[in-house]
């Protein structure tokens, strides 16, 4: 089913997402991968302030190639998910909404997903050019010296996405392979 | 003997760079455009149509086709009748990659060291294999290899009495296991026997052999054609998201081997298979 939805998320929106369901994704996200999260992490050990709230917010795992002259960005198509499972549970807790990556997630973050009713997406890997056009805005908001794995702050419209784990931790990646698999 | 100034080696590095990371060759677009039209899944075909866009856009606005455009895998075959000058050839090529990711508006994504994780910032040193072969040409080829896939790549180092069905099994594990995290419809770089070293260069080899071309030996041919068929019967599909496209072609190189061993290597690329070829 195709939806069109608004980032930040509301809790209605996310319960309504079902694993399989094609969205557009509308509003502000963040930006956040390998590093960054290493970082976030050793921070919150430490004590200390996040740059941001994740309440309710859409992390995007993306590192974009720089932008030419006149663009907001560079290519821009997600990384594989799974190298950020150490880090995603914690942040789900904290209300993290959204997760838009790539590839399979751990138990941990599946049970995580359904504990907070969150929602995991996948945009399609490889067409970073294509989702690149999706994003009108992008400013770094933390992390500058990360270079691509800055925190970024961007707007984005209609960004396109699939529901891979929904809030009830239906799978998309599991059920849709079986139904094409030959024995 | 034929003289050749290294700064013509950086100069193509550069250019090849920049080229192979906005162009896919046209073995692999017209392989995704088959795979287009023969897909059966729904979402599958949808997502196919999206990369056949997004190559279109890539060459169009010259946004890279991948974000994450690669540690630079650099070939070079290189003629015993040609000398050299005006620098180290290593260096030539490093100075190529580092112009081209510079000022090709490429990701740099290459750490100083392993854990310490320091990123290089011109994305080099690149990977660079050397061959001595006949003649007085340099052949290149650039291949800016994603993380990706790499990550899900194996080696196996089997037991002779294993052979070619575990041969297969192997390979099938490795994609499977793989699944939507090396984002599919993947080609698969096989490399076996030879030693551990040996076969995971082959199979990176591999996935610079034209898409739809089989190897010459016919039983490797067959191996070829049978792994391609039953990767796509797993169903993993465009994407990780079900269909009947997983791989787009299953590349095999082979090499003698020990007496004691069976190794084989699985180099997984996705979709984005970049190469660049030059000869000079």
């Amino acid at each position: 089913m195709e939806k069109y939805i608004t980032a930040p998320m509301d809790k209605a929106t996310v319960r309504s997402l079902r694993a399989g369901d094609y969205v557009y994704i509308t509003g502000t996200i963040y930006t956040a991968r390998d590093a960054a999260h290493k970082r976030m992490n050793d921070a919150q050990d430490q004590g200390e302030e996040l740059p941001l709230n994740w309440a309710g917010q859409v992390v995007y795992y993306m590192g974009p190639s720089p932008a030419r002259e006149g663009r907001p960005i560079g290519s821009a198509g997600p990384t594989t998910a799974s190298r950020m499972d150490k880090y995603a549970p914690k942040l789900l807790d904290m209300g993290l909404g959204a997760m838009i990556g790539k590839g399979k997630r751990s138990p941990q973050v599946v049970e995580a997903i359904i504990r907070n009713e969150a929602v995991y997406f996948a945009a399609v890997g490889g067409a970073g050019a294509l989702l690149s056009k999706c994003i009108i805005k992008s400013e770094v908001l933390a992390y500058e010296d990360l270079g691509a794995e800055a925190i970024r702050r961007l707007e984005v419209e209609n960004f396109p996405a699939i529901v891979v784990i929904d809030s009830k931790g239906n799978n998309l990646y599991e059920t849709a392979a079986q139904e094409y698999a030959v024995e | 003997m034929r003289t050749i100034q290294v700064q013509e080696i950086t100069k193509n590095i550069k250019e090849m760079c920049i080229e192979a990371n906005h162009f896919l060759s046209e073995d692999m677009r017209n392989a995704m455009a088959n795979a287009a039209a023969t897909e059966e899944s729904p979402l599958g075909r949808q997502i196919l149509s999206q990369l056949e866009d997004n190559l279109k856009i890539a060459a169009k606005d010259m946004i890279p086709i991948c974000q994450d455009t690669g540690m630079a895998v650099v070939f070079l075959e290189v003629g015993q009748g040609v000398h050299f000058e005006g620098g180290l050839l290593t260096d030539a090529v490093n100075e190529g990659i580092r112009q081209g990711y510079t000022e090709g508006f490429l990701r740099k994504s290459v750490v100083k060291d392993p854990l310490i994780r320091e990123n290089t910032k011109d994305n080099t040193p690149g990977i660079i294999h050397y061959n001595i072969v006949e003649g007085s040409q340099v052949k290149i080829t650039v291949a800016p290899k994603g993380f990706g896939s790499e990550n899900m790549s194996r080696v196996f180092m089997l037991k002779p009495a294993e052979g070619i069905e575990g041969v297969k099994e192997a390979v099938l594990t490795a994609v499977r296991d793989a699944g939507p995290n090396a984002c599919p419809p993947m080609v698969v770089g096989v490399g076996i026997g030879g030693t551990f070293e040996k076969c995971a260069l082959m199979a990176k080899e591999a996935l610079t052999r034209e898409v739809g071309s089989h190897s010459e030996i016919p039983y490797v041919k067959e191996l070829e054609e049978e792994l391609l068929m039953k990767i796509n019967r797993l169903g993993i599909g465009p994407g990780g998201l079900g269909g009947r496209t997983t791989a787009l072609a299953v590349n095999i190189h082979t090499y003698p081997t020990h007496i004691a061993g069976l190794p084989v290597a699985v180099n997984i690329c996705c979709h984005v298979n970049r190469h660049a070829v030059r000869v000079i």
